[in-house]
């Protein structure tokens, strides 16, 4: 019998959606903290600063909390990484700092680097303090394309040396991902317009949200408008399956979801009784537990490979699975079933890794009942999606093409964050905007120097 | 199992675990609680003359927290008892009546006159307690009115009222000396003198534990102000032992009985005391940080460790640290070892190879592999032996100091060719 097509809002009660989506990592209490930081062995030469790719002085500023100075500690994380607090919340940290943490060795459990920063940078933040001050103004303007992490980090640097950025947006709101693509279970409240608000406050940077590179603005007029562009365009577009009725009532782009979700009141967000959920990402797992948290009763991440082999993190795999989502694997998306009322199915293909280690099809199907159903294959950089823009600069594999120092192949072109080849985490698009506005400055020094 | 059984100066208990004259041994109910949770004995809290008790201020002790752990060190700036003399001596008598097999010896300070020694003895003697502990210790506030440490500062004094004491009670006399002097061996040979039965120590430290950085005071902060206080815990163990083993060391007072006293608040602590030659130890800030429950752990960890050492009783290992703590210019300067990393425990914190790089002899070299692993090796013709590095290290058993047979005899700095006495 097939299953009846029901999507609907309003599963559960406002105060079951207001619980689920509570914090995942509730905060540190100062007693809390200040026994997490205890552990700190303080290292020398320390393994976690060299996993971070922003280089905080981890070590550094977890002894200015466990000495009580959370003013000193929260400016230590944010002079390495101005979005340090998001960080706090959203980085992979059992992959980065705390995978290298020697804890690991010594108890088998790392010092929670995470929830510390958090700590500090919430006292920061709850106190209102200030810590930056723009440079004394250079005369020099740069434009910022994109207001993500990397153009965020970008602008904030560059004035913090007295330049003058103009930062521009397509969007109506700046934050990029962490505004719009991470689950809102990491990002309370308004902590990520929160942050916005505390780098543009800075000063020296202007935002002009609804610009978008290719309508109203040009690459060539922007070159020819400002001393140097910084481009943190982000993705643009997702992967598709490339299957018959893709495009269908039920069937979802992730991301897409996800915005709704961060955006959209909840209580009113309509979700299927039966999802399944294509893909082996974070977003996979994103949109998996907020669709379980919204009152889905059954959510399936189908992957192709192994779970090993999904890029989503263990802890990533362990929400999923604590939240009571079914991880699925070894399987692809051959078909999706419609009826006349809508989705109500997709069919896979069981799969194995032949001898070659390619994957393939057994020929062995089976049908998952769904009346909704998500895409999170992947996202991209849709060059042509810019129109003509990105004619000028090298691309490879998809992306803009940068050295170490993040410029592209015009000498006054910078690019950093998802729309170059990287990790597509938001620390390394804030190390990416860092270094740009590094090379800008240095740029612009060397000019002086030889004008 | 080991027996625990402690003989002091003709003072017996069940163990060598006494509470210290301190606010826990202030009142009958507290001593009571203490000896039901299985404590050897108390020495109670000072009495003083009979009339008006002293009084006490109100915010008391100061405590020194280390890196989340707190009360490392304690101070306190309470005076002695500030109950009636009448009622802290009918509650003695009773609880010594109801409890025999504990020790019951009571801390005494008076002023310094023949008259007011012998007056409290014979009141205190009526109680039938064990023995009595003279507080010629106490740092703040008493020693301002010429007792507690005023006397022990005075080996002359020392020695004057323990004569009195002796002459005017049959009671064991113990004498509670200071740690603020330079020499301890003074004091303990001057209670020697005067014919005490048992010198107790340390008294505590003078002390300021902190500075409230709003008020600018120290802490305790009485209405603004602060003051020097009685400093203790486990922070003051090591000066302690240091003047227990002096005056086990010492020809004049050797052998004399020690009650030890000094931040001990575990087996093993009191096991060291015991071992530089103390035959009870008393605790106090221990108690006062957890509650009397962990005599539980003193007495079964002692007795753990005994059995798995073969020591039947205290006396079987009661000194015998003592041959052992010499004068530096005994020591071999022949004597060597280094320090050894085992790869397999290291955990890569790079904490022994910034210590001895920064301030000691830059002998463990650092190296990083092509997959990212820190190699630390001890380079053994740089390592002086210091020990830092096995010291810093927070992983148990992986950098030892290893021994080195370099087959030269014992050579003392006495005898040592650089010793400028050996041009002359």
């Amino acid at each position: 019998m097939k299953p009846v097509h029901d999507i609907a809002s309003n599963r559960l009660s406002e105060q079951q959606i207001h619980d689920n989506f509570s914090d995942l990592h509730p905060p540190l209490s100062d007693l809390q903290a200040r026994a997490e930081a205890a552990r700190c062995l303080f290292c020398h030469d320390a393994p976690c600063i060299e996993a971070c790719p922003t280089d905080i002085n981890i070590p550094g500023f977890i002894r200015r909390i466990a000495m009580g100075n959370l003013k000193g500690a929260a400016t230590e994380i944010l002079d390495a990484n101005i979005m340090g607090d998001t960080c706090a919340n959203v980085c992979p940290v059992e992959e980065l700092c705390e995978l290298k943490c020697v804890m690991n060795t010594a108890e088998h459990k790392p010092v929670t680097i995470g929830l510390l920063q958090r700590h500090a940078t919430d006292y920061l933040f709850a106190q209102g303090v200030q810590p930056f001050e723009r440079g004394t103004p250079s005369g020099k303007r740069v434009a910022v394309l994109g207001a993500g992490p990397a153009g965020l980090s970008c602008a904030h640097r560059l004035a913090l040396h007295g330049h003058e950025v103009d930062l521009f947006e397509a969007r109506g709101k700046a934050g990029g991902l962490n505004e719009y693509g991470i689950a809102a279970y990491k990002m309370l409240d308004e902590r990520a317009a929160r942050e916005v608000e505390f780098i543009l406050a800075v000063g020296g940077i202007t935002l002009h949200t609804g610009k978008a590179l290719g309508s109203e603005l040009t690459l060539a007029g922007l070159r020819n408008d400002y001393d140097a562009v910084f481009l943190g365009l982000g993705h643009n577009a997702v992967n598709r399956l490339n299957l018959d009725g893709e495009d269908s009532s039920g069937m979802h782009n992730a991301v897409d979801y996800i915005e709704r979700i961060r955006q959209e009141d909840l209580t009113s967000l309509p979700v299927g009784r039966r999802v399944v959920v294509i893909g082996g990402g974070n977003t996979a797992i994103d949109i998996a537990v907020q669709t379980k948290k919204l009152g889905a009763e059954s959510v399936t991440i189908v992957y192709r490979r192994s779970q090993q082999q999904m890029s989503a993190t263990w802890h990533e795999q362990e929400i999923a699975q604590t939240n009571g989502v079914l991880i699925k694997t070894w399987a692809q998306p051959v078909g999706i079933v419609h009826e006349e009322h809508g989705l109500t199915g997709i069919v896979f293909e069981t799969t194995r890794q032949n001898d070659d280690g390619r994957l393939e099809g057994t020929g062995e199907r089976f049908e998952l009942a769904a009346d909704m159903a998500f895409k999170a294959i992947g996202q991209v950089l849709d060059t042509h999606a810019v129109g003509n823009e990105l004619n000028a600069l090298q691309i490879e594999h998809g992306r803009i093409a940068v050295n170490d120092q993040r410029r592209t192949s015009l000498p006054d072109v910078y690019a950093g964050g998802d729309c170059i080849a990287g990790t597509d985490l938001t620390v390394t698009a804030v190390q990416d905007g860092k270094l740009a506005a590094e090379a800008i400055h240095e740029s612009f020094s060397t000019e002086v120097q030889h004008g | 199992m080991a027996d625990l059984s402690c003989n002091i100066a003709g003072v017996t208990s069940p163990n060598p675990f006494w509470l210290a004259s301190a606010p826990p041994t202030d009142k009958q109910y507290n001593v009571e609680r203490a000896f039901e949770a299985g404590w050897g004995g108390v020495v109670w809290k000072t009495l003083g003359e009979a009339g008006p008790p002293v009084v006490n201020v109100s915010s008391r002790y100061g405590s020194v927290d280390y890196n989340g752990q707190r009360m490392v060190g304690l101070n306190n700036i309470e005076l002695i008892t500030d109950r009636p003399l009448e009622v802290n001596l009918q509650e003695i008598a009773a609880v010594k009546k109801a409890w025999p097999d504990r020790a019951m010896v009571v801390s005494l300070m008076v002023p310094c006159e023949e008259q007011a020694w012998k007056s409290i003895l014979k009141q205190v003697e009526q109680t039938g307690c064990d023995g009595v502990e003279l507080n010629f210790g106490c740092p703040h506030g008493m020693s301002e009115r010429g007792m507690g440490s005023a006397v022990g500062q005075v080996p002359e004094y020392i020695q004057m009222v323990a004569e009195w004491c002796k002459t005017h009670t049959y009671l064991p006399v113990f004498v509670k000396l200071t740690p603020n002097i330079t020499d301890v061996r003074f004091a303990a040979r001057a209670a020697h003198a005067g014919g005490a039965d048992a010198v107790s120590l340390i008294n505590t430290v003078n002390s300021i534990v902190s500075i409230d950085l709003d008020q600018m005071a120290p802490t305790p902060t009485v209405a603004g102000k602060g003051t020097h206080g009685g400093y203790c815990g486990p922070a003051v163990k090591p000066i302690a032992m240091h003047m227990v083993a002096d005056i086990a060391r010492d020809p004049e007072t050797h052998g004399m009985p020690i009650s030890g006293i000094g931040g001990i608040s575990n087996w093993r602590d009191a096991a060291e005391f015991i071992s530089l030659s103390c035959g009870s130890v008393q605790v106090c800030t221990a108690a006062m940080r957890f509650g009397f429950d962990i005599i539980h752990e003193m007495t079964n960890g002692l007795s753990n460790w005994m059995d798995s050492k073969g020591y039947n009783t205290l006396d079987d290992f009661r000194g015998r640290a003592v041959p052992n703590v010499t004068d530096w210019q005994y020591l071999d300067m022949n004597y060597k070892t280094i320090a050894s990393i085992d790869q397999d425990k290291c955990i890569e914190c790079g904490l022994c190879h910034v210590t001895c790089e920064d301030t000691s002899h830059q002998a463990i070299s650092k190296l990083k592999t092509a997959d990212g692993k820190r190699v630390y090796e001890v380079i053994d013709d740089e390592c002086v032996g210091c020990n830092l590095c096995h010291l810093v290290c927070p992983v148990d058993g992986c950098i030892s100091m290893v021994e080195v047979d370099n087959g030269l005899p014992y050579m003392n700095w006495g005898e040592h060719p650089n010793n400028p006495m050996n041009h002359s």
